[in-house]
């Protein structure tokens, strides 16, 4: 009876938790980063080294009136940004944190990622298009067709991780790590994953749906108070989810000597959180035309050939 | 490539070195003098007021937030009847110092003037005199003018000769 | 017309005309100081500068002055050649080395042609080190500002206010590079004209002193096109708003009307906009005990809707108010119930005048035809105090009737110095007959001070000498009939004689003189034209609109028929004799007065509403030659203030939606007024889909103006009745002459730049001048008929005969505290040979009783007047000039 349904209820509870807090840390966290690497201090006024501004900033966005333009789609509208947080916290379901701590292990887990991230690009596409605003139109726009480009070799990058560890599921792939992290094989695979993963969740150098220096802010110009949040919520998710993955699949998930699993996981995931934080700290966003060309020009055909070299050389082993 | 990854690691570098923020308002900034914020109405080196009403820092403000009204007082010298800036509009551009002609209106480094109500932040004339001469000491427009004044008669200025008298036809 | 070369690309331009003017009306942007398009050439401030060359192979060339060199076919110039250029900028160098560091306090400052043309010369950095020359101002009266320090010695205030206005108190004095330009001593400038000298002052020596008291930058002014209101001629004016406060008056161009310049009345009597005597609210009176105090507007309505409803109602008109403003009282109480609000006599005048002037033979000339008459015959007007702007034409008239003989000398008229040299005091015919002397009679070859019968007589008399088939005047003396021969041979020598006239005389004989001169001299075949002086800036148009005089009204009262009198902007004590007025006020149960400034009928008022002055208010008026002119807003007024044609469209119910509405309404019931509707684009006219702004482009404050009431700036105002916005935001380019709000294009900050908005230099607006004549004449009429016979004088009586002053005698202009500076003191005009019978002399106290009206004034003795006559000041003493010429009994007051 525990183990059936208490123990992953606690699970479930224990990811939403967790996950949703991170989401509101992570702000804080890449605001005192992004400082840090720009030789300022961040937020550093609320609560000690400012911890508590993410509070203060969710009183005030909760307190923002909650406006729908009256030339909006409203029911699209409003659900655009439900749909994002949705689709992430969904994806979280196969991820494991560390042996038995995971929410359900199913045999297809890296799958039902994918699908998972198919289904957020609806957010977007449909808050560009329910805010009935040129600038909105065109960041969504530019989210499909991103998503379209992107999601593809991302698929196939993760492919090699699969041909090794011969399993859709996680818990697998992170088991099979023992001895050798995926990163050292598979490094080509991880390199695709990982700029695939940044133009997931539309980060800079990939942030082009909301640029904010030619179309205002993008898909989401239009909201305002929690909804506006909710993007930004659905975008941290996006951040860790792309951080635990690439954790999960190359560097070994929860293995580790000495310490808890589930603490080498976290360690493990914040140091690639902290690399998106030192990318956006460093690099200046690409054109659209190069963004479209180094996915199709460079990273298809080199997630293709990571596919062939490792199939080849799997097949060569046995 | 290579220029993003070395970018990376510059970018990296930065955790190491200094913070270059000044904790304000624990630790005051030194602003220089040359800093432009609040705007004060100065005094000539003899405690008149400078300002002599030529409307030409209310017509350089991009912004319209000065408005004046000259006056004259018996003896001939002008000065503004009215002076009032609307801070809640001012971009502290500075335009209307560059345009002022005899150094009145000067903007100063003090920015700390901030209100919980608009209304606060319109300065008449009486919160904008100051007591001195400012940034520009020993400047008086009205000893380089033409003009007579009280205590300063035709011929008198500097660079002048006296009056003409225009009943002689000799030099 | 001629082809000239200017940087070797061809140019078409008109004969006869100078380079400078050539090339300013083609656009270019040549720098001078000494010329003015009303002034012409002199040569002297070398500014103008530009090459010329002998033919297309010259390349040295040599530099002239363009307004001192003839456009002629073939001349090859260069404005832009490099020492041309140079010149000019060495020119402006050497004439600021004087000029004072003085433009901070500079009224002239930001609107100075002496700025402009610095800035377009090139000239930018001071190398002068040495001392500057320095003046002593004077005082030259309460209209005038003296700053002698910055003159450049241009000369053209001399040239206007000595050769052109004929002023005989100003002058250049001393030598070399200390010439002076001031009066002989301290004292207010005589000449009428003196405020002109504002503008022609290229910088700030002569600078409008109202103006200094309330001073604010041109570029501040909130501006619209409008019309003086201070006599009947409807001079155009700019008038310019700041502060919710009339700032100042400016000459707005109108090549038919005005031309360049003001009178002294028109420029500085606006004060009264300002005025303590406004009133701003409405008023109520509970019962005639009480004192009338400021309601709402909605009170004030609904009792005056109820005294209209439940009275017999009687509207009585002004010649002041607007035409609009009359329509809407005559809509509002039916037109046999309408009343002109002038006397009966004024009323039979003006009635007069315009019939004359329906079927009259002989033209009715614009201002501008008036400066083009050769000669002249003025009966029973004095025309400097009158209607000063005509007087200045008639000057120009007399000087310009010369011009063909120094051209016959081989001068251009355009050259100004040696045409005047060449003219020397010679001046084109001119007789006036009045009863007293008048300014112009310097200048006139025949002046007869006579009484009025005699100058109806006169005029008669000289229609019959040029004409024989004009009625003959019985009982001529030879001497008479000498002297009308002598008038009658100077017109008849002249191809376009100008015969003028008005009502100052109260005699429809004299009108009748007049016209027959004018028909006779149209009967020789000459060009004649005849002119009317009208009272008041809208006399012509109330008299078109009909109606009965006061005296009818006071009958209507009295007879019962009426019990409920509105008054519309009319001070009745003014225009009518003081008992007729007391027996009106008195015989109506109740009185409503629409009017914006407190009088002697406001005061006995049921009801008041405040309404809107020229400048607050839209509305039309119509000048002595029949045309009409608007009024457009230029300042937004105080909440209550409104045209009386809006408070009495709420009134009766039947708002009209904007002046347009109204107008059509009144083009309907009134086809006379068709043209009313042409005067300026309507409300809804759109010039590149924009309104037209009053601001300029540089107005100032706009957010810290009303901040100190409230931070949030409210949303403009709406104009519903013109194109115009109270906005710095709209349309600033190519717009028709009437709704032209400032003159200004870049490079042209002054009043200078009119020039680009001319269709040539001095001639015409682009687009046409504005206005629209409402009366064309049938030339149907043949002479009038009935010869006065000599009045008998009375025994013991003297016949008491109205002396206009410019200042003083008009209601408006006489509020304003510096015209009121100026108008005499009451006095009582004799004849010496009259003060010595009475046995008086200056100062002694006269008494006299005229018009019901006991007056007691000081004596002056004036030779001018015609024995017999008394003269004492209208609008300064309390007898209304519609009442004049009376009889009274003159006595020395005996002490005691």
């Amino acid at each position: 009876m525990w183990t059936e349904i208490g123990w992953p209820l606690v699970v479930v509870a224990g990811v939403l938790f967790v996950v949703l807090n991170l989401a509101a840390v992570l702000i804080w966290m890449e605001r005192r980063l992004l400082a840090l690497w720009q030789d300022r201090y961040g937020p550093n006024r609320v609560g000690i080294f400012g911890v508590l501004q993410p509070v203060a900033d969710m009183v005030k966005i909760f307190f923002k009136e909650d406006w729908v333009p009256p030339f909006a789609d409203k029911v699209t509208f409003v659900m655009a940004p439900a749909i994002i947080v949705v689709t992430v916290l969904l994806s979280f379901v196969v991820v494991p944190f560390a042996p038995g701590v995971i929410v359900t292990d199913i045999n297809i887990g890296i799958l039902f990622f994918l699908a998972m991230s198919s289904l957020g690009v609806y957010s977007l596409a449909l808050a560009g298009w329910a805010s009935n605003n040129k600038y909105s139109l065109i960041g969504g726009m530019r989210t499909t067709a991103q998503m379209l480009a992107y999601e593809v070799f991302m698929g196939l990058s993760m492919m090699g991780v699969v041909i090794q560890a011969g399993s859709f599921s996680l818990t697998e792939i992170v088991e099979a790590q023992r001895g050798l992290w995926y990163c050292i094989p598979q490094c080509v695979g991880l390199v695709v994953f990982f700029v695939a993963g940044l133009a997931e969740t539309h980060r800079i150098p990939f942030d082009l749906p909301e640029a904010e220096g030619e179309l205002v802010a993008g898909f989401h110009s239009e909201y305002s108070g929690m909804k506006f949040g909710m993007f930004f919520v659905g975008e941290y998710l996006g951040i860790t989810l792309i951080s635990s993955l690439t954790v999960a699949m190359f560097f070994g998930g929860w293995l580790g000597p000495w310490l808890p699993p589930v603490l080498w996981f976290a360690i493990k995931t914040l140091i690639v959180l902290c690399l998106f934080i030192l990318i956006r700290a460093s690099l200046p966003r690409f054109r659209y035309d190069q963004l479209i060309e180094i996915g199709w020009k460079y990273m298809l055909p080199l997630s293709l050939v990571n596919l062939l070299v490792t199939g080849g050389v799997v097949l060569l082993m046995r | 490539m290579w220029s993003h990854l070395r970018t990376l690691w510059i970018v990296f570098l930065h955790t190491f070195q200094k913070r270059v923020t000044v904790q304000y308002p624990d630790v005051k900034p030194k602003i220089p003098p040359r800093w432009r914020g609040r705007i004060v109405l100065s005094r000539d080196p003899d405690g008149k007021e400078r300002c002599v009403a030529c409307y030409l820092c209310s017509v350089a403000c991009p912004v319209g937030c000065i408005t004046l009204q000259a006056g004259e007082d018996e003896t001939g010298r002008r000065y503004p009847k009215l002076f009032r800036i609307n801070f809640s509009r001012c971009v502290f551009c500075g335009l209307c110092e560059e345009a002022c002609p005899t150094c009145a209106i000067q903007l100063t480094p003090d920015f700390e003037m901030c209100e919980y109500k608009r209304q606060n932040l319109v300065y008449e004339k009486e919160h904008l005199l100051i007591s001195g001469c400012g940034k520009y000491p020993g400047y008086n427009f009205y000893n380089v003018a033409g003009l007579a004044i009280g205590g300063k008669g035709k011929g008198e200025a500097e660079h002048e000769t006296p009056p003409v008298d225009v009943r002689s036809l000799m030099l | 017309m001629a082809t000239i070369y200017i940087d070797n690309q061809p140019y078409e331009v008109k004969d006869g005309q100078n380079l400078l003017q050539a090339c300013l009306s083609l656009g270019f942007n040549v720098p001078y100081f000494c010329w003015h398009p009303a002034l012409q050439s002199v040569g002297a401030c070398r500014q103008c500068a530009v090459k010329q060359f002998k033919d297309e192979n010259d390349t040295v060339g040599k530099i002239v002055m363009a307004c001192m060199t003839p456009a002629a076919n073939g001349t090859r110039i260069s404005i832009d050649d490099v020492e041309a250029q140079a010149f000019r900028a060495r020119m402006i160098e050497l004439y600021m080395t004087n000029h004072p560091h003085d433009c901070p306090v500079c009224d002239e400052g930001g609107e100075c042609h002496l700025q402009d043309m610095t800035v377009m010369s090139g000239h930018n950095y001071r190398s002068y080190r040495f001392t500057k020359r320095t003046y002593d101002n004077q005082d030259l009266g309460p209209f005038i500002n003296h700053e002698m320090n910055r003159c450049i010695q241009c000369y053209r205030c001399t040239r206007f206010y000595n050769n052109y206005a004929g002023g005989r108190d100003f002058g250049p004095f001393a030598s070399h590079n200390h010439v002076f330009f001031g009066r002989h001593e301290d004292g207010a400038l005589e000449s009428e004209f003196s405020g002109n000298l504002v503008e022609i002052c290229p910088t700030g020596v002569f600078t409008d002193k109202t103006f200094k008291k309330h001073h604010s930058r041109a570029w501040d002014l909130q501006t619209a096109p409008s019309v003086c209101v201070h006599c009947g001629l409807g001079c155009n004016v700019t008038p310019g708003e700041r502060y919710g406060e009339l700032r100042r008056i400016r000459n707005r161009y109108n090549g038919e009307v005005n031309g360049y310049f003001l009178c002294d009345r028109g420029r500085f009597g606006y004060e009264f906009v300002n005025a303590e005597t406004r009133v701003k609210e409405p008023l109520l009176r509970d019962d005639a005990n009480t004192t009338l105090k400021a309601v709402s507007k909605n009170d004030a309505l609904t009792r005056v809707r109820g005294l209209l409803r439940d009275g017999k109602v009687i509207g009585i008109g002004s010649p002041r108010a607007t035409v609009e403003s009359n329509y809407a009282l005559r809509a509002l109480v039916g037109a046999e119930k309408f009343y002109t609000g002038v006397a009966k006599t004024e009323h039979a005048l003006t009635a007069t005048m315009i019939d004359m002037m329906r079927h009259s033979p002989a033209r009715v000339p614009s201002l501008r035809e008036i400066g083009e008459a050769d000669a002249v015959l003025v009966l029973g007007e004095d025309l400097t105090n009158v209607a000063p702007m005509m007087a200045l034409q008639v000057y120009q008239a007399l000087y310009r009737a010369m011009l063909p003989e120094a051209e016959k000398a081989g001068i251009p008229a355009w050259n100004d110095a040696p045409a005047r040299e060449f003219i020397q005091n010679r001046r084109g015919f001119m007789a006036i007959a009045a009863p007293a002397d008048t300014k112009l009679d310097a200048f006139a070859a025949v002046t007869q001070h006579i009484a009025p019968d005699e100058v109806a007589r006169l005029g008669f008399a000289v229609a019959h000498e040029i004409d024989t088939s004009a009625p003959v005047v019985e009982g001529l003396s030879e001497e008479a009939r000498k002297i009308a021969q002598a008038i009658a041979e100077g017109l008849k020598k002249a191809k376009r004689p100008l015969v003028i006239t008005g009502p100052s005389c109260g005699s429809e004989d004299v009108l009748k003189g007049a016209f027959n001169v004018a028909a006779a001299l149209c009967a020789q075949g000459a060009d004649a034209a005849l002119s009317f002086v009208m009272p008041e800036c809208n006399s012509m148009g109330v008299g078109l609109l009909g109606g009965g005089a006061l005296e009818d009204a006071v009958a209507a009262v009295e007879s019962g028929a009426a019990d409920t009198v509105v008054v519309l902007e009319n001070d009745l004590y003014r225009r009518s004799e003081k008992g007729l007025v007391d027996r009106l006020l008195a015989g109506a149960k109740h009185i409503v007065v629409i009017d914006h400034t407190r009088n002697g009928v406001l005061e006995r008022a049921e009801a008041v509403f405040p309404v809107a002055t020229f400048v607050e208010g839209d509305g039309t008026l119509v000048n002595n030659e029949g045309r009409v002119q608007r009024c457009i807003q230029v300042m937004n007024p105080q909440e209550f203030v409104q045209e009386s044609w809006r408070w009495l469209g709420e009134v009766c119910g039947t708002v009209w939606k904007n002046i347009d509405a109204l107008q059509a309404e009144l083009v309907k019931a009134l086809p006379v007024f068709a043209g009313i509707t042409d005067v300026v684009p309507g409300a809804e006219a759109r010039f590149v889909g924009q309104r037209l702004p009053r601001q300029p482009h540089r107005y100032s404050g706009r957010t810290s103006m009303r901040a100190n009431i409230n931070v949030h700036e409210p949303k403009i105002a709406e104009d519903p009745d013109s194109a115009f916005t109270f906005s710095m935001e709209g349309f600033r380019g190519k717009v028709p002459g009437s709704v032209i709000p400032s003159y200004w294009t870049p490079g042209w900050n002054s009043v200078q730049g009119l020039s680009n908005f001319q269709e040539e230099v001095g001639g015409a607006l682009c687009g046409g001048d504005p206005g629209v004549r409402l009366i064309a004449s049938d030339k149907q009429a043949g002479y009038a008929g009935g010869a006065p016979v000599k009045a008998e004088s009375r025994a013991g009586e003297k016949l008491v005969v109205a002396l206009a002053h410019v200042f003083g005698s008009d209601e408006l202009s006489a509020l304003s505290a510096p015209v009121a500076e100026r108008a005499p003191k009451p006095y009582m005009a004799l004849n010496p040979a009259d003060a010595s019978e009475l046995g008086v002399k200056d100062g002694d106290i006269v008494e006299v009783t005229v018009a019901g009206v006991a007056l007691a004034l000081p004596v002056q003795a004036r030779p001018g007047l015609a024995v017999g006559l008394v003269g004492v000041p209208v609008g300064v003493v309390e007898v209304p000039a519609a009442q004049l010429p009376a009889w009274g009994v003159v006595k020395k007051r005996i002490e005691g």
